[in-house]
């Protein structure tokens, strides 16, 4: 059977016009809104084209002295607590202004900016440093954008730390169980020599919920949600403020957005 | 030979004594046929899959499960009675093997093996005294 071209082009016609017609509905029943604690309990696993956090530092940088967000994520994902800073490890953590962004920063830049420091965490690139050096494939980017690392696989040779530029990996140089202050036993622990870093909570967003921190925000400095999702929360707080990223000049396309 | 009788006789109480293991255990200790018996506290009757099965597999197992969690994100699973559920040591597996040094322990310190999962996974908490 042969098809000739005005045929052809009939078919591809009405095609494209059922799937225009019955799409909207579609989406619209699939409830691809904008992303809240309780909506995310009754849908089953959170799934993205591409995860994204934004970090209001306006908001972020008025309160003094809060840390919700990083006793959060510490305390779900048994990070332990060093007194020497060399030893320390940090999944999600303030950084000096200067330390954050030191392209953007300049002496003369508004004081209350540069005095305050900045949440920082695992950007979640996608274009990562930290995987193209991995020589065992401990980690990887997952299809929505998420960083992931497999604990089981890493041998410890610190490449991804060195590889880095937000230094957002941190190496268990001591056995990390006895400097856990409280087991959160649902979540392993690391074991001496594995590197570690913010996960974007997967284990969480598998279960329904939305990433520690951001839950854990009580000043709604934290937004995340899907970049691929036109009506999200984050495309719509990124295309109404004015945003930057860290370090977005070395081309590892960081996907945490702070609004300045 | 030379000294023959010496020779033989040396060389019989050479063997007896590099076997002395077996003949304590065979004939005095009387542990000759000693298995370990792990014990297992639960009203759940099955595994999530058979028995034999897990006896023989559960590393191989463990290890499918460990792939497909954390590197395909695909979390759940259907057992052998098909029952979905979540795939996890932590949560799933000692919800049941709820005491490590009464299941685990007892069989891998018999063929002296130390598996590395516990460097990391959490075991839920036991009551010492119960166990020892």
């Amino acid at each position: 059977m042969s098809v000739n071209r005005r045929e052809f082009l009939r078919l591809a016609g009405s095609a494209a016009a059922f799937g225009c017609a019955f799409n909207f509905p579609l989406r619209a029943i699939a409830g691809e809104d904008s992303l809240t604690a309780e909506a995310a309990q009754a849908t089953g696993p959170l799934k993205a084209g591409r995860w994204a956090m934004v970090v209001d530092f306006q908001k972020c940088r008025e309160i003094n002295d809060c840390r919700d967000c990083i006793d959060a994520c510490h305390a779900v994902h048994n990070v332990p607590q060093f007194d020497n800073p060399k030893d320390e490890i940090k999944w999600i953590w303030k950084e000096k202004f200067e330390g954050a962004f030191p392209d953007i920063e300049h002496r003369h830049l508004v004081h209350e900016v540069l005095e305050k420091p900045v949440l920082v965490l695992c950007n979640h690139c996608d274009n990562p440093p930290c995987v193209g050096v991995c020589p065992t494939k401990a980690t990887w980017r997952r299809k929505d954008g998420i960083v992931m690392m497999d604990w089981h696989r890493c041998i410890g040779c610190r490449y991804c730390v060195a590889a880095c530029p937000y230094g957002s990996r941190s190496f268990n140089w001591r056995d990390p169980r006895p400097f856990i202050k409280e087991l959160h036993r649902e979540f392993p622990t690391r074991s001496r020599g594995v590197v570690e870093k913010c996960t974007f909570c997967e284990e969480r967003l598998a279960k329904g919920l939305i990433p520690a921190c951001v839950e854990a925000c009580k000043h709604k400095a934290l937004y995340f949600g899907d970049l691929e999702n036109p009506d999200s929360e984050v495309r719509r707080i990124l295309s109404e403020k004015f945003s930057i990223r860290r370090k977005a000049g070395l081309g590892t396309n960081p996907e945490v957005y702070y609004i300045v | 030979m030379y000294d023959a009788g010496k020779i033989l006789t040396g060389l019989i109480i050479f063997l007896a004594l590099i076997t002395v293991p077996f003949w304590y255990n065979a004939l005095i200790s009387g542990q000759a046929d000693y298995r370990p018996e792990p014990k297992l506290a639960t009203s759940e009757k099955q595994c999530v899959a058979p028995t034999d099965y897990m006896k023989a597999a559960h590393m191989d197992f463990l290890n499918r499960w460990r792939d497909s969690v954390v590197r395909r994100g695909n979390r759940m699973f259907t057992t052998f009675t098909g029952k979905e559920i979540e795939m996890s040591l932590s949560n799933t597996c000692m919800s049941c093997h709820s005491n490590k040094t009464d299941f685990c322990d007892k069989c891998h310190t018999y063929v002296g093996v130390s598996p590395y999962c516990w460097d990391c996974h959490l075991e839920p908490q036991e009551v010492r005294n119960v166990s020892q």
